[in-house]
């Protein structure tokens, strides 16, 4: 098994002067030409291709309603039922981030908050989009599922501290998640 | 003669040639290992390099066994029925008859011809039914638990743990978020009953406020009533606390702790010098922890040095030279500020200039202080002492961390002695320029704003802007003591090291090299050398005490240069109850 | 001297004008690779380039449906707009003259190509060519060989070592097939007895084009006017053979003069980077690529010159057109634009379509194939063209006689290149 000899094929004097095959491979090439001029790609049609090859036209045509639910796009926060923060800023997201795009500073919740028993959330959560590459680490690793990859992918600024999402503009993309394990709501 | 000596050596048992030397052999994991009589079993364990998993169990408090992680399998020859002779093997060691319960390594002593296993199927089991139970009502909130990263609970769950709970009743509430004292916060819900803060309070601090409350899975730690746990050592029960029962307030969720730097330095706040790990993430201080240093701090540190280090985290530190130019202090150079600093006082006939040191220097920067003076030629060089009462534990009754340096350097039994001549001097006017290294004279050492009015010219280096400096002609910022690497003397006469854990804001310059310029300026002759270990060598050279020693000489624990005869009290302590048996040390 | 004053201002606005030609097809070059390219692999390409009224205040950018033809604009000024950044390290005066060096001989190239047919202003005709040189294809090649220095200098002056192996691999190949260039149109020139490119184009006219020999001074091939001697019209035919070997090999070289796919291994970015013009950044780079693309149609306005006729419309239609007439002339001038542009297609096609040589493969092509083959072509058409004067035992002989050769040629070759140790560079 361990090695194969792979010969090289022996070609015939026909093929020998290529031009056979480089006609072959204009043809080929002229085919794909005409056919995106035409609209008639492979897959032109499953791609919502846009009338020339396989291409969708960005800002006028979307595939939003493709969008699979996992998509990876930008990652929030969520609020659970009650519109309590889940987040409880243990900071193991910013732990694993690889590009170490998170940054959170923790804080205490004061005693008269209705959550006061959750003793615990972000002072600041702030993560910074130029950093981010969406692996979706910290989604896999939040303990509270407080933090989603939500399937918002055209994240764009003028600036770079545009590009830094801070605490509410990351429950803006999150918005609310319901159904979802809650220990902080049993009785005490 | 020496045929038959050999011949008896020969037909010596193990057990005999161990108890010549005192000791007893043990089989830990199947390997035989001699240790010494009264050893427990968990020590004689960490002597095999076995580790045991424990919580109650700590070797500066007594041991009462009531964690009962530490089980292990142990066995003891079978006893010989009358008349019978022990069976000796071909090894020369009786067959060990084992157990078939566990016992706790943590309070049992070894004794000859013993056996421990601390793996195999029973002990193994023995932990996860350990687990299973600590965990039963534990609340399991580690993403806002302080103590998550270095819990025991943590770690052993993972460890010996058995990956899932069985239990599907209701786990027992107890209170949280309890304030039982200014710097400790209580979870009773984490707790896991070990008892050792409990221990700690009445053994080590002596101040018996807590103890256990309830019965059976209601048992909760609390205060007496009463009483508040408000002991200036009151922190080191959160450090040993093996869970997140006990965190500190100052410390409370201000960051996740594997995200912090550990950096081994040792504390500047007291004569003692207690060893200490400051942790660090980026460029700020986070928190100061206790590091175990037997012949100085044992493992223990008072709260209120663990809690200074803020004090290095102000606004109001400086950050660039400043000289005074039309009444105003305004940012300069190194090069102009030095220059100018060398300048007023070398043009001053030696008696009319002063050097006042800190006692808070390290030692490259009390002989950088003595060669200053040198060059100036004055007599004039004293440290402001720093006197207060000893705590009869860790705080030592002088506060400068460097005394015993200075008068080892400054070859003098008394270096703050010329103090009131100085302020005298200065305040009758004979003296017109005054180098200050680090110290606040109007706050410590009795200078009035009058007297520094009537100096021509004032020098100051100092970490922070204080009244001192706003009188001064130059101001050189200096750096603090987790800014900068640097030894110093302690008043048992240990030589110790501090190692830089964040860096100076600004950039400051290390204060030895700050002196150093200041020196080759005014004495041409000296070459600034290229890092702070040439200071410690020139130091060596001139020094007998410091001779031969060096910055990675001296190591993390110290090095005894010198016997001044002064004890720490909580370290004669912890000897006599090492000498009592009550603790292993 | 007299100055000659009509002829210099009609000069300065042929230079103009033939300048401004090229550079609009450099430019339209650039735009049909990236729109060719793209439809090939099933893309789109550069549709969407607007004319940014925005930036002068307007409400709205002006979108024009034309297909993003106005990217070159785009990319020309984003190429001026970028930081010229020169590194330390380079030798300054030759890196600042090499894109020079580059641009220079294609757009003097130009000069001696006939672009129309001869224009009557006054009384006088005017070639619609810049220079009509009695040496035009040497003229050609001697400028065009000049390109080289420029691509050397480049990869030197970099101080840098894949840009210095751009330039070397640049020097080998351009020089190993100026050989095969200059050897492949011999045939062409033999036919024609002549080097004036005007005047091979006006035989073309009247004979038929090189390639397309369907028509003569007699009509169309297939009027009996065409056979009115048998003997020469079929000598014409026979001719066909080695001209459309000439053709192959000049227009496979003209591919590797210009450091086109699949011959561009001086800037060949899988191995090196960038070649010759990796250090080079904003105009400086431009420069290049404008001299490639011209270089490009200057190839192809020779290869429609020598081989498809130049401007001729053909098939006997130009001679029934008013000569001079300005219209005819302007005509004639979009006729041979037509055919430069279906090459430059072409160039593209093949871009797309044959991947890259090896440099060792390259190098065999070049001297142990086409440098051969345009040398017995020479023979091959001697043969044929002198069939008159030999007769035909002669011819035999002759052809016997080549073949020989030709084998013999060929065993030497294969072991030449049967082992692997004879590789180029």
């Amino acid at each position: 098994m361990a090695i194969v000899k792979v010969e090289r094929p022996k070609l015939s004097a026909g093929e020998k002067i290529y031009f056979g095959a480089i006609l072959k491979g204009m043809v080929i090439t002229l085919r794909h030409a005409f056919r995106s001029l035409a609209g008639k790609s492979t897959g032109a049609e499953t791609l919502k291709s846009s009338g020339i090859g396989v291409t969708m036209q960005y800002p006028e045509q979307k595939w939003d309603d493709q969008m699979p639910e996992y998509y990876r796009g930008a990652p929030a926060l969520v609020t659970d039922e009650q519109d309590r923060e889940r987040c409880v800023s243990c900071q193991l997201c910013e732990f694993i981030c690889p590009p170490k795009a998170i940054k959170i500073t923790p804080g205490e919740i004061p005693s008269d908050d209705e959550w006061a028993k959750v003793e615990k959330r972000p002072k600041e959560f702030e993560i910074d989009m130029i950093r981010c590459i969406y692996c979706g680490m910290c989604e896999e690793v939040c303990p509270e599922q407080a933090i989603y990859l939500r399937p918002d992918y055209a994240i764009t600024g003028t600036n770079r501290s545009e590009m830094v999402h801070d605490k509410k503009r990351l429950y803006e993309i999150g918005g609310k998640r319901v159904g979802l394990v809650n220990k902080w709501n049993e009785l005490k | 003669m020496s045929e038959d000596a050999t011949a008896t050596a020969e037909l010596k048992l193990p057990k005999d040639v161990a108890a010549e030397k005192g000791m007893v052999n043990v089989q830990i994991d199947g390997k035989w290992i001699q240790v010494p009589r009264g050893t427990r079993m968990i020590e004689a364990a960490k002597m095999a390099q076995k580790e045991i998993p424990h919580y109650c169990y700590h070797p500066k408090l007594s041991s009462p066994g009531n964690c009962r992680m530490c089980l292990v399998q142990m066995g003891m020859p079978p006893r010989p029925a009358p008349g019978e002779d022990p069976k000796y093997g071909e090894d020369g060691y009786q067959e060990i008859g084992w157990m078939p319960r566990p016992v706790i390594a943590c309070a049992n002593t070894v004794a000859e011809n013993m056996g421990i296993r601390t793996t195999g199927e029973l002990v193994e089991k023995t932990r996860e039914g350990v687990m299973e139970f600590l965990l039963i009502n534990h609340p399991l909130d580690c993403p806002i638990c302080d103590q998550a990263g270095e819990c025991k609970l943590q770690e052993f769950s993972v460890e010996h743990g058995r990956g899932q709970s069985r239990f599907k009743e209701d786990k027992i509430k107890k209170p949280k978020n309890v304030d039982i004292g200014k710097n400790i916060r209580l979870d009773d819900e984490r707790c896991i009953m070990c008892s050792r803060c409990i221990r700690f309070m009445d053994e080590v601090a002596e101040e018996p406020v807590l103890g256990f409350s309830q019965r059976g899975t209601h048992t909760s730690v609390t205060v007496h009533p009463g009483y508040r746990l408000d002991n200036n050592y009151s922190l080191n029960t959160a450090d040993i606390c093996p869970v997140g029962a006990l965190t500190s307030n100052d410390f409370r969720f201000q960051m996740r702790v594997w995200f912090l730097k550990e950096t081994k330095s040792i504390d500047l706040n007291c004569g003692t010098g207690c060893n200490t790990v400051i942790w660090t993430r980026g460029n700020e201080i986070f928190r100061v922890t206790p590091r175990q240093n037997d012949e100085v701090n044992s493992a223990w540190m008072p709260d209120s040095h663990r809690l200074a280090f803020h004090q290095l985290q102000t606004d109001d530190r400086l950050t660039a030279p400043l000289v005074l130019k039309d009444g105003k202090h305004v940012e300069t150079s190194w090069l102009e500020a030095t220059a100018k600093a060398a300048e007023v006082l070398a043009m001053r006939q030696p008696n009319e200039v002063a050097v006042i040191a800190s006692g808070r220097l390290s030692n490259e920067e009390l002989y950088l202080a003595r060669k200053i003076a040198g060059a100036l030629k004055t007599e004039l060089l004293s440290l402001v002492p720093r006197v207060g009462e000893s705590d009869g534990k860790l705080i030592s009754a002088d506060r400068n961390p460097n005394t015993t340096g200075a008068s080892l350097i400054w070859e003098s039994d008394d270096p703050g002695a010329k103090l009131d001549a100085i302020r005298e001097g200065v305040a009758a006017g004979k003296i017109k320029a005054l180098l200050c290294l680090g110290e606040d004279l109007l706050e410590e050492a009795g200078f009035k704003p009058t007297h520094l009015k009537k100096l021509d010219h004032l020098v100051v280096t100092h970490t922070h802007a204080n009244p001192t400096a706003a009188h001064a002609a130059v101001v050189l910022p200096g750096v603090g003591f987790a800014e900068k690497r640097a030894t110093y003397v302690n008043v048992t006469g240990r030589l110790q090291r501090t190692n830089q854990a964040v860096i100076a804001p600004g950039g400051v310059r290390d204060d030895w090299e700050s002196l150093a310029c200041l020196l080759a300026k005014l004495d041409p002759d000296y070459e600034v050398p290229a890092s702070m270990d040439g200071v410690i060598g020139a130091l060596g050279g001139e020094i007998e005490a410091f001779q031969g020693q060096s910055f990675g000489k001296i190591g993390d624990l110290g090095v005894q240069i010198t016997d001044t005869g002064v004890t720490i009290p909580l370290l004669e302590q912890e000897r006599a109850r090492i000498a009592s048996g009550q603790i292993v040390g | 001297m007299d100055l000659d004053l009509p002829f210099l201002i009609a000069s300065l606005i042929k230079i103009g004008v033939f300048i401004g030609i090229t550079m609009t097809f450099v430019s339209v070059c650039v735009i049909f690779e990236r729109r060719f390219s793209a439809i090939i692999q099933d893309r789109v390409g550069p549709n969407r380039t607007m004319i940014p009224l925005s930036i002068l205040g307007f409400k709205k950018d002006l979108a024009l449906p034309i297909g993003g033809l106005t990217q070159p604009v785009a990319d020309g000024l984003k190429f001026i707009l970028k930081e010229d950044f020169t590194p330390s390290y380079v030798r300054k005066f030759f890196f600042w003259l090499a894109p020079a060096l580059v641009v220079v001989p294609a757009l003097l190239t130009m000069a001696v190509i006939p672009f129309g047919s001869p224009m009557e202003i006054g009384s006088e005709y005017i070639p619609l060519a810049v220079a009509d040189l009695n040496v035009g294809p040497l003229f050609i090649f001697a400028i065009a060989s000049l390109a080289v220095y420029g691509i050397t200098l480049a990869g030197w002056a970099s101080n840098s070592k894949y840009p210095f192996f751009g330039g070397v691999r640049s020097c080998a190949q351009m020089i190993s097939y100026e050989i095969a260039l200059g050897l492949s149109i011999i045939p062409v020139l033999m036919f024609f007895g002549g080097l004036n490119l005007g005047q091979i184009v006006d035989d073309q006219v009247a004979n038929g084009w090189l390639l397309l020999p369907l028509w003569n001074e007699g009509g169309l091939i297939v009027t009996p006017g065409y056979w009115a001697d048998p003997g020469e019209a079929i000598q014409r035919l026979l001719l066909l053979v080695p001209i459309v070997i000439s053709f192959v090999i000049f227009t496979t070289s003209i591919f590797a003069e210009t450091n086109r796919m699949p011959f561009d291994l001086p800037e060949c970015e899988t191995e090196l980077v960038g070649g010759y013009h990796t250090e080079y950044s904003s105009m400086k780079f431009a420069l290049f690529f404008m001299g490639e693309y011209a270089a490009m149609v200057v190839g192809s306005a020779l290869i429609v010159t020598l081989f498809l006729g130049g401007w001729s419309i053909g098939f006997g239609i130009d001679q029934l057109l008013p000569t001079g007439a300005w219209w005819v002339s302007l005509l004639h001038l979009g006729v041979f634009l037509g055919k430069v542009t279906f090459f430059i297609l072409f160039f593209i096609l093949v871009r797309w379509t044959v991947p890259r040589f090896r440099y060792d493969q390259l190098m065999n092509l070049g001297w142990i194939v086409f440098f051969e083959a345009a040398l017995i072509n020479v023979f091959l058409a001697a043969l044929v063209m002198a069939y008159p004067s030999l007769g035909l035992i002669g011819v035999l002989v002759g052809f016997a006689l080549l073949l020989t050769v030709t084998i013999l040629l060929i065993k030497i070759a294969k072991g030449a290149t049967g082992k692997p140790s004879v590789t180029a560079v």
